[in-house]
């Protein structure tokens, strides 16, 4: 029962996302919205963390798997991307690295500094 | 034979499941991280598909109940986040640093290689929104004029490379906090590089988590400016 729960409350604010992506004009997918519904209702204690946790965190883990179908479909779109591949691998590899760079390089700056100072 | 893997609700599950499992064994087999679980996985099927000449189309109309489980899966994403909330309080200013930075360099770096290029606007707006979540990315490429059918794979390629560089390529860059790694794998390479991240530890998870969602809406904005430019 206590698993049959979980999983109703990440279908609910799954299906609550949808609502929203439905409901208002904007390019947000529905996994966004429930992302941020779900935190929403953490932090309010709407839904108790351990009533979502188990089977939450299961799927979290092996999240990546959810993944292939969708990336299979490069045997299709391999045929557009080829128009402009030089570019598209460039964005892909080379401007991925750069962000991730840039990113954590300053990222751990601005936390490093903080660590410098004493908390308030 | 082919009638059954056209009819069946399972081919398609089973045979990603099958082929992510000699993935996972390749990579105990040889510890590289080229040798991805997910990398291999998608060659396997590819090469599968290729080799019977099954077309995508049938696979994905029983492999579509494995990929049903990415939206649930994307909305548990605020409970590691959720757990994690004091890490975000504690570090507000060099999260807010670090995914702004994130998302700019990603919208530069994609109008210098246009300009360099010379793509159309419809490729430009097609890379543009590369480092955030496919239905957002999609959503953006279609609002802009792009072609979605080209940004969803570039996006899914960006999120594999997060995937397979970030741990090595952190670490060459001396990134050692679990907060910037977090941050800087989020805001690059979205929920396929998250999902290293979580394999990385609960804070560099927490926050990847976090730059999905906030880099992804930040990039709505931003890309729509960046549109302008070309």
């Amino acid at each position: 029962m206590k698993i049959l729960k979980q999983i109703f409350l990440i279908l609910l604010i799954s299906f609550l996302g949808e609502a929203l992506h439905a409901l208002l004009p904007l390019p947000i997918p529905a996994s966004i919205y429930g992302l941020v519904l779900m935190l929403a209702a953490l932090c309010a204690h709407i839904i108790r963390l351990e009533d979502v946790k188990g089977v939450g965190m299961y799927l979290v883990e092996v999240m990546t798997v959810f993944f292939i179908p969708i990336t299979v479909q490069l045997i299709d779109s391999w045929a557009d991307i080829r128009a402009m591949l030089i570019p598209a691998v460039l964005t892909i590899t080379v401007s991925t690295l750069i962000v991730m760079a840039v990113s954590g390089v300053l990222t751990q700056a601005v936390v490093s500094r903080k660590g410098g100072e004493k908390d308030e | 034979m082919s009638e059954l893997i056209v009819s069946s609700a399972f081919f398609g599950s089973v045979l990603s499941l099958a082929a992510y499992f000699i993935g996972v064994w390749m990579k105990n087999r040889f510890r590289l991280a080229i040798f991805n679980p997910i990398l291999i996985a998608v060659l396997l099927c590819i090469a599968f598909l290729a080799v019977t000449g099954i077309s995508y189309d049938t696979y994905y109309a029983s492999a579509r109940y494995l990929g049903w489980f990415l939206t649930p899966a994307t909305v548990c994403l605020a409970i590691p986040l959720y757990e994690q909330l004091s890490k975000l309080k504690e570090n507000f200013a060099a999260i807010c640093v670090g995914i702004l930075s994130g998302v700019l360099t990603s919208l530069v770096t994609v109008l210098v290689i246009a300009l360099v290029f010379h793509l159309t606007h419809e490729q430009y707006v097609t890379l543009l929104p590369k480092s955030v979540t496919s239905p957002i990315g999609m959503g953006i490429a279609e609002e802009l004029g792009g072609y979605p059918a080209i940004t969803v794979p570039v996006i899914i390629l960006t999120g594999l490379v997060g995937n397979v560089v970030a741990e090595p390529f952190l670490k060459l860059l001396r990134v050692t906090d679990p907060v910037a790694k977090g941050i800087a794998i989020g805001s690059s390479s979205h929920a396929l590089g998250t999902a290293k991240a979580l394999e990385m530890g609960e804070v560099e998870g927490a926050m990847a988590s976090l730059s999905i969602a906030t880099s992804g809406l930040i990039t709505v904005v931003g890309a729509s400016i960046f549109a302008q430019f070309l």
